[in-house]
């Protein structure tokens, strides 16, 4: 994938399946998150970010995606991982 | 929808037990110093690293709540600050400078110290207050910030970060 617009939800939830995330609407509204953020900031947002703009608390995002919830979320949104530190 | 049978599947190594542990000691508590160590026991912690802090020493002010949220930057003895040395130790020029390095975190949306402790605490971090520190300047738990589990000496540390990767900052 290497086009923003070739990516849909079906494709997320796919991606999400192969890595073991079972989507719910509180994964949706962080991945939905992530990628509306893409599209204005031009690039993935950090853990951080999804919890002070996207407003989803940091310890739910490990639950929702465990262990390495930045890189999974930016899989599943089928966008780069992101370059933040922070 | 591209066919799934194309799609590359990473390994998050989800099911691998690696036991990878992190112990950073924050020895020093000064604005520039605190720093390091929260940005990348932040780092290590989104990778899924088992992260534990100690501070000890001068590194006591980053979790005691009256200090915490006022670390100063030196500029004094840092060549790296580039300001002529006989100006650095003048009257105001910590104030200016912590001013400024405070300024550009703020533009990179930095989070404070406390916001930054918050967050680590949040992922999973643990933090703990080195037990000599805490009685040389008269602290008790109470005083340090809420999310430190417990104020333990230098054996326990040890003894607790066994196998893990360790950073002296």
């Amino acid at each position: 994938m290497t086009e923003y617009d070739q990516w849909d939800e079906d494709m997320g939830k796919a991606l999400a399946e192969a890595i073991g995330v079972e989507m719910t609407d509180e994964h949706w509204k962080a991945i939905r998150f992530l990628r509306e953020d893409f599209k204005v900031q031009g690039e993935t947002p950090t853990i951080r970010r999804v919890s002070t703009a996207g407003g989803i608390d940091t310890k739910q995002l490990f639950v929702l995606f465990p262990k390495k919830p930045a890189k999974k979320m930016a899989y599943i949104a089928g966008l780069p991982k992101p370059h933040g530190c922070v | 929808m591209t066919a799934v049978s194309e799609m590359i599947v990473p390994s998050f190594d989800d099911d691998v037990e690696t036991g990878r542990k992190l112990a950073i000691i924050c020895s020093k508590g000064s604005l520039d110093m605190a720093y390091p160590g929260l940005i990348l026991g932040n780092a290590a912690l989104g990778e899924g690293v088992e992260l534990h802090l100690f501070f000890t020493f001068w590194g006591f002010d980053i979790i005691t709540k009256g200090r915490m949220e006022d670390l100063k930057f030196s500029p004094v003895g840092n060549t790296a600050a580039h300001i002529p040395a006989a100006l650095a130790p003048l009257p105001g020029m910590t104030s200016m400078a912590t001013h400024m390095m405070q300024k550009s975190m703020d533009a990179l949306e930095i989070p404070s110290v406390p916001e930054f402790l918050d967050l680590i605490v949040a992922s999973g971090g643990h933090l703990w207050a080195c037990q000599m520190s805490a009685d040389m300047n008269k602290l008790k738990k109470e005083d340090l910030y809420d999310g430190v589990e417990a104020i333990i000496n230098a054996s326990s540390f040890i003894e607790m970060t066994e196998g893990a990767q360790l950073l002296f900052i």
